[in-house]
């Protein structure tokens, strides 16, 4: 009876800090998992910002993320929790870059293929090719794959839950008034914050992020001024897939277990959620995003843990319609006037 | 830049929707669906018998659909070796409703009505089931469901009935091996909202728990699609139960376990016949310690039991879990109820599944009581490594 030893062992808080426990797990969990939503809202609000459309295709962009590292780590003979082993350290960041390099390469093909032939065409029409590509790769991405040619691969996608690797041991760093600060959530954070101030720093630091910029600011005087618009476009795509493979495997790497299947409709609401976070900090802008995301992170647990867990969803939609009907531009966010 | 033609633009949605077809063609050939759309009156060209089976080949819940229709198709051509049905030939046709609702409906549909088969196979869920159901009812085509335990599943009508417990015994089960076996006095819940097999299970288990003297200290809900249980686990690691009950499906019991541990709620989990998965390997060590109900353990030493573990083996070389045995019984009472009915229409036929009497399944001796449902022994297993072991027998009352 093994389990019950382990009771035993571990640091069962007293009543007294039983309250407070539970405000600190909530923030921990809400901030780490904010973080992913932040993850994901930065590539809603950096192609809202170029293109002003809601790329409807980035959630399953983010469900491929969850799936292809699970690919990429089988290749490297990384398994499930049923195997019971921990890999050397470095394979993680290694699946994590491949992951990232090839939803890069997804998210180009996609703005390819998809959106370019539409430069120009009414919004409407970008709109619904979105839900179109959004469909495409919730369906592809559950086709089972297991040979290239006639060489044998590890499964790929597949209609039904993967088992997520196990690329961390499960170490407890550290305990604070009860609540067990473990490995996993650090670099889960750690590995967020370093995206996203990578991202700040490419933005306004660089010249490709000046040209991000202007494209946003203004599309045509950027072509006027020799800025190869496309080009920006593309770039712009292929960095908020990158984060969304990187919010993918973090996503993986935390919850660990089993994933579901890209077709599965899980997805499509938390690429809702990180979308709301994007309007909650004021679309189009990039700080904005990662303060949503932190925001509905927190909100959503605070919600589940303190008022009703049967609510989980609509506490994040009550915060959109109230920032909406109070602050229509975000928290962050310019307001703009319409010119007709 | 230039301004493409719009052509252009209607040639890509035309691209796109193109490719989404292809995918979805794709995905049909890959589930064990016959795609001949040849259909004639019940019966195919060779003058087989032709049934029909709905189920999750495919989505969140696939090895129970996958079991299933192997269990199934072992006893369809166990069957066709020894001369088939009335001197016929069974056929099986599969559909894959993905695990959803909706696709059951128009998987049933489609069943019945292009396919126009003589009784229906499905499904595990009792969700699904309730919604294929009623269309069986509609069209007076008789439906066994091998597993789904809801007791309104055969509520529908005359024409549905069920080769599994119910869930006000399997509910018994759970508190009964907790409170007697166990010992243990004060229990929370962790159940699905959206499932109807969960939340009723969940009901039935609190009743019984609490009219046995024990304590529900914290019941928490989930739904699906979620996969954050950590707020449901943080308050019931503060409530100090001395198990948590999870009466959910195995891809959700395995992150909750994994969860439930990070957060170091480390008492045991027991659940009920949704967990009976190979996919609970990968809760890792997570499970180790845990229970659930079952309706057969393949260590049973019963001759009906360890032939038919055998033959499983040898045709698909892995152990058959419960949902296996389940689809294999199934068939078989099915075809034993064709032998007994003086036709095949479904009022014959649906009376005389309803008549049987002492049929000696793999999961236990089925008698059809007179709400279509099969009362049988339960057995508790506990895990290990993601392999279940036999512990205790609990019959009903």
């Amino acid at each position: 009876m093994h389990v019950f030893e382990l009771m035993l062992a571990a640091d069962v808080p007293t009543m007294a800090s039983g309250r407070v426990t539970q405000f600190l797990q909530t923030l921990l969990d809400g901030l780490t998992v904010g973080s992913l939503y932040a993850l994901i809202a930065l590539g809603y609000t950096m192609v809202y910002g170029i293109l002003k459309f809601i790329n409807f295709a980035h959630s399953d962009v983010f469900a491929l993320g969850v799936h292809l590292p699970i690919w990429i780590a089988a290749l490297f003979g990384i398994q499930g929790a049923a195997a019971g082993t921990v890999p050397p350290w470095y394979l993680g960041p290694i699946v994590l870059v491949l992951a990232m390099l090839s939803s890069g390469a997804v998210g180009f093909t996609i703005e390819r293929l998809a959106y370019k032939p539409l430069r120009g065409a009414p919004r409407l029409n970008v709109l619904i090719t979105a839900i179109g590509v959004s469909l495409l790769l919730q369906n592809l991405g559950q086709l089972p794959v297991q040979k290239l040619g006639n060489v044998p691969l590890p499964l790929m996608f597949g209609p039904y839950p993967r088992a997520t690797p196990e690329l961390l041991p499960p170490t407890v760093l550290f305990s604070f008034l009860g609540v067990r600060v473990r490995l996993v959530e650090v670099a889960v954070v750690g590995t967020a914050l370093l995206l996203m101030v990578g991202l700040q720093y490419l933005i306004y630091n660089t010249k490709l992020g000046m040209a991000m910029r202007a494209v946003s600011f203004n599309t045509r005087t950027a072509s006027l001024m020799g800025i190869n618009v496309n080009a920006v476009i593309s770039f712009t795509f292929v960095i908020g897939s990158m984060l969304a493979a990187a919010a993918g495997f973090l996503y993986a790497l935390y919850y660990g277990g089993q994933a579901k299947q890209t077709a599965d409709s899980m997805w499509v609401m938390l690429g809702l959620k990180a979308f709301v976070a994007a309007v909650v900090g004021g679309i189009g802008n990039v700080r904005g995003a990662v303060l949503g995301g932190l925001l509905i992170g927190l909100i959503e647990f605070f919600g589940v843990a303190y008022v009703s867990s049967n609510y989980r969803d609509a506490y994040v939609f009550i915060i959109l319609i109230l920032v909406l009907l109070l602050r229509p531009e975000g928290v962050l966010g310019k307001a703009t006037v319409e010119k007709v | 830049m230039t301004r493409m033609p719009h052509a252009v633009g209607s040639l890509a949605i035309y691209l796109v929707l193109c490719s989404l077809l292809l995918a979805v063609g794709c995905r049909d050939k890959n589930s064990s669906t016959g795609s001949s759309s040849n259909s004639s009156s019940g019966s195919t060209d060779s003058g087989a018998i032709l049934i029909g089976h709905y189920a999750s080949m495919t989505g969140s819940e696939a090895t129970f659909g996958v079991s299933t229709d192997q269990g199934l198709r072992l006893a369809v051509n166990e069957r066709n070796a020894a001369g088939g049905v009335k001197g016929r030939k069974v056929e099986v046709k599969t559909y894959d409703n993905q695990g959803k609702a909706q696709e059951s409906v128009t998987a049933v549909t489609r069943l019945i009505q292009q396919d126009k088969v003589v009784a229906v196979i499905g499904e595990v869920a009792s969700s699904r089931s309730l919604a294929g159901g009623p269309v069986c009812q509609r069209a007076g085509v008789p439906m066994i469901t091998p597993s789904s335990t809801n007791p309104d599943v055969t509520a529908i009508g005359d024409m549905i009935s069920r080769v599994c417990f119910i869930d006000p015994f399997q509910g018994f089960v759970g508190a009964k091996f907790a409170h007697e076996n166990l010992k243990f006095t004060k229990a929370a819940t962790l159940f699905n909202r959206a499932q109807a097999y969960s939340s009723g299970l969940n009901q039935n288990f609190i009743e019984s728990f609490k009219k046995m003297g024990g304590q529900i200290v914290s019941e928490q809900a989930y739904s699906d699609g979620d996969n954050d249980f950590s707020a449901q686990l943080t308050a019931i690691r503060e409530a100090k139960p001395d198990f948590i009950y999870v009466p959910g499906y195995y891809t959700e019991v395995v992150n909750i376990a994994r969860q439930a541990r990070r957060l170091g709620v480390n008492v045991p989990l027991i659940g009920g016949d949704g967990w009976d998965s190979e996919e609970l390997k990968n809760a890792g060590d997570a499970l180790n310690g845990c229970y659930f109900s079952n309706h057969y353990s393949h260590e049973d030493q019963r001759p009906e039991v360890q032939d038919f573990v055998k033959k499983y083996q040898s045709a698909y070389g892995k152990v058959p879990d419960d949902l296996a045995a389940l689809g294999y019984d199934a068939g078989r009472l099915l075809f034993d109820a064709m032998d007994r009915a003086s036709s095949l229409s479904g009022k014959d036929l649906a009376a005389a599944i309803a008549a049987t009497k002492n049929f000696p399944g793999v999961t236990g001796t089925i008698t059809i009581d007179a709400q279509r449902n099969a009362s049988k022994d339960a057995v508790m297993l506990e895990i290990h490594n993601g392999v279940p072991k036999y512990v205790a027998t609990i019959s009903p009352e």
